[in-house]
């Protein structure tokens, strides 16, 4: 296990890597939520997930997962070329024209690994929710993960999802949040608090876990946890607690990074920070 | 002028439910979903069927599109039933990325579309969907004008693969289109045939239009009508074949003239073959409560107005 761990973490520096590059080189984008989501990323598509990477847009017998805090799109597109969905040289493509990957993911340019679009805010739930019925439809035995950022749980729409899921015993649904307290106008508890989320999230009848978002090994042990409660009559929520920027000293646990990208000096000093034994694309 | 007669009137939503059950026999693939208006909507013979294949969202339409959207992924063919103003404009956005955008095999199924609403209001009364739907990149836009042509669209755009919007309404009206009709999307239907002046009617306004054309016959004047219940994809040959032989244009629907039918044929003819046109259509305004026919014939939605329109027109023609 202990292997498996380092593994994972190299994977994950790669990237955040990536993460910065791809940012750097278009001067647009989101690194601050992305670099504090890649430990989560990397865990679900090379740990936790049974997935192919032969891409299928429905997915039978396959975990689906789904991003609803799309301006995170530089950590998926990087994992996903990271775990073999396509070349990883196409990373270089990122918010250019004519490229498959557009600022925010769509399905509307065939990316391999995207099922749904999703950027504008507080969607990708009701669309999670969605694909899991029609998995229980299909006898299909597989789960469904998805992902929100804290600040997107300012949309009503995350609150009818969240009424939605228990009273209909959605139980093969993990979602998460990642809570880092931030969002572009500053704190989440200055521009809008949140409350007690744990408690929000059991009123409304969800089986709620905490996670510690940039520690691989909590990371993985709290999947592995979510999946064994899994199929017990409530949807799960993993509140993850992460810092807005990880592995970049000065990116971190600040909402200015959330969606600004590097200048050249910037760059170089945060790739210094991030050895990782794997290519640049 | 061709006589149409009818025995039965009934309304739309009806045929909407009678369609819905036929698809949900045909494949079992179609799922309902409806946002706490199943008696509205006459989803109950579905419902009552194929009680595992229909899901109850409550009073949350955003979540019952983004719903339908990730349902697609696996197979399924949702339809979304609520009223037409909770199916556009409350949700606009959802369908725009999680249905458009994303290419997904969602159903959006509106009723109690337009002033036929009546007695609760301009709340409630959308005139502005069909204008919202037909900008959507890759969105169907069907507006079917009886019982008979409604069952047989639910039926048809259950077989076609893409996002469509079908509007229809609440009020009883005659039907008049032929039971077990075969309904193809985007080919529009030859009401009548004549010379002077083609009407394009959609929805409610087909059979006050039949009604005008009774009219406009004794007085000599021969209508052709053609029933437009596809808006997008407009049927382009179908209108440009009428014009070319009747040189002036009525558009007809129950609708805001920004936006509809109306501006549809209008863009179509600028660029083909400009053409004389008046519009059947409210006004650029909101509605109000009232009883569906006084609220028709107040807002120039009825078989007076389109008469009134073609001498109109027709004193435009060079």
């Amino acid at each position: 296990m202990k292997a498996d761990i380092e593994k994972l973490n190299d994977i994950a520096t790669q990237v955040r890597r990536d993460i910065v590059r791809m940012v750097h080189q278009c001067q647009s984008g989101h690194p601050g939520g992305s670099l504090g989501c890649t430990d989560y990323f990397v865990a679900l598509y090379f740990h936790v997930l049974k997935h192919n990477v032969n891409f299928n847009m429905d997915g039978a017998g396959e975990d689906l997962f789904f991003l609803s805090n799309g301006h995170i799109s530089p950590v998926w597109y990087s994992t996903l070329a990271r775990a073999g969905y396509f070349e990883t040289a196409e990373l270089g493509t990122f918010r250019k024209i004519n490229s498959r990957m557009q600022g925010h993911p769509t399905t509307h340019e065939h990316l391999p690994g995207i099922r749904i679009a999703s950027g504008s805010l507080g969607q990708g739930m009701s669309v999670a929710i969605g694909a899991a019925l029609t998995k229980k439809l299909n006898n299909d035995n597989s789960l469904v993960f998805s992902l929100h950022g804290d600040g997107e749980l300012q949309e009503g729409q995350i609150w009818e999802a969240a009424m939605f899921a228990p009273h209909n015993k959605v139980d093969n649904l993990i979602s998460t949040i990642d809570y880092n307290g931030q969002q572009i106008d500053g704190p989440t508890d200055k521009v809008l608090s949140l409350g007690n989320l744990r408690a929000k999230w059991e009123a409304f009848g969800w089986d709620v876990l905490e996670m510690q978002g940039n520690d691989m090994e909590d990371v993985i042990r709290v999947l592995e946890l979510a999946k064994s409660r899994a199929f017990k009559g409530k949807p799960i929520m993993i509140l993850m607690h992460t810092a807005m920027g990880y592995g970049v000293d000065f990116m971190m646990g600040s909402h200015k990074w959330h969606g600004v990208a590097p200048n050249d000096e910037q760059l170089a000093a945060a790739l210094a920070q991030l050895n990782s034994s794997l290519q640049d694309y | 002028m061709k006589k149409y007669t009818f025995t039965e009137k009934k309304d739309t939503r009806s045929g909407f439910g009678a369609g819905l059950l036929e698809a949900g026999k045909r494949n079992g693939n179609v799922v309902a979903l409806c946002a706490d208006l199943v008696g509205s909507l006459k989803m109950e013979a579905f419902i009552k069927e194929f009680p595992e294949r229909f899901f109850q969202i409550g009073i949350a339409e955003a979540n019952m599109m983004g719903i339908a959207a990730g349902m697609t992924i696996g197979g399924k063919i949702p339809f979304t039933g609520t009223f037409a103003n909770f199916s556009t404009g409350r949700v606009y956005d959802q369908i725009r990325q999680s249905i458009a955008y994303s290419g997904k095999n969602v159903k959006i199924c509106a009723s109690h579309a337009g002033l036929t609403l009546g007695e609760d209001g301009a709340t409630h009364q959308i005139l502005e969907d069909i204008g919202l739907m037909k900008m959507l990149p890759g969105m169907t836009v069907i507006n079917t004008c009886d019982y008979n042509q409604t069952m047989a669209a639910t039926i048809a755009i259950a077989e076609y693969e893409g996002p469509v919007y079908l509007r229809f309404g609440r009020p009883v009206i005659p039907i008049f289109t032929a039971p077990d009709q075969k309904f193809e999307i985007g080919k529009a239907w030859m009401v009548n045939e004549g010379s002077d002046v083609s009407i394009f009617a959609t929805g409610h306004l087909v059979w006050e239009a039949i009604l005008a054309g009774e009219q406009l016959a004794e007085m000599g004047i021969d209508a052709e009508i053609i029933n437009i219940h596809t808006i997008k994809p407009l049927d382009e040959e179908a209108v440009l074949k009428s014009v070319a032989k009747t040189g002036c244009v009525v558009t007809a629907e129950e609708h805001n003239r920004l936006g509809g039918l109306g501006d549809s044929i209008a863009q179509l003819l600028a660029k083909n073959n400009p053409t004389p046109q008046e519009y059947i259509a409210v006004d650029d305004s909101f509605g109000e409560s009232g009883k569906p026919a006084d609220l028709m014939s107040k807002y120039g939605l009825d078989a007076a107005h389109i008469v009134e329109a073609v001498k109109k027109v027709m004193a435009r023609k060079k």
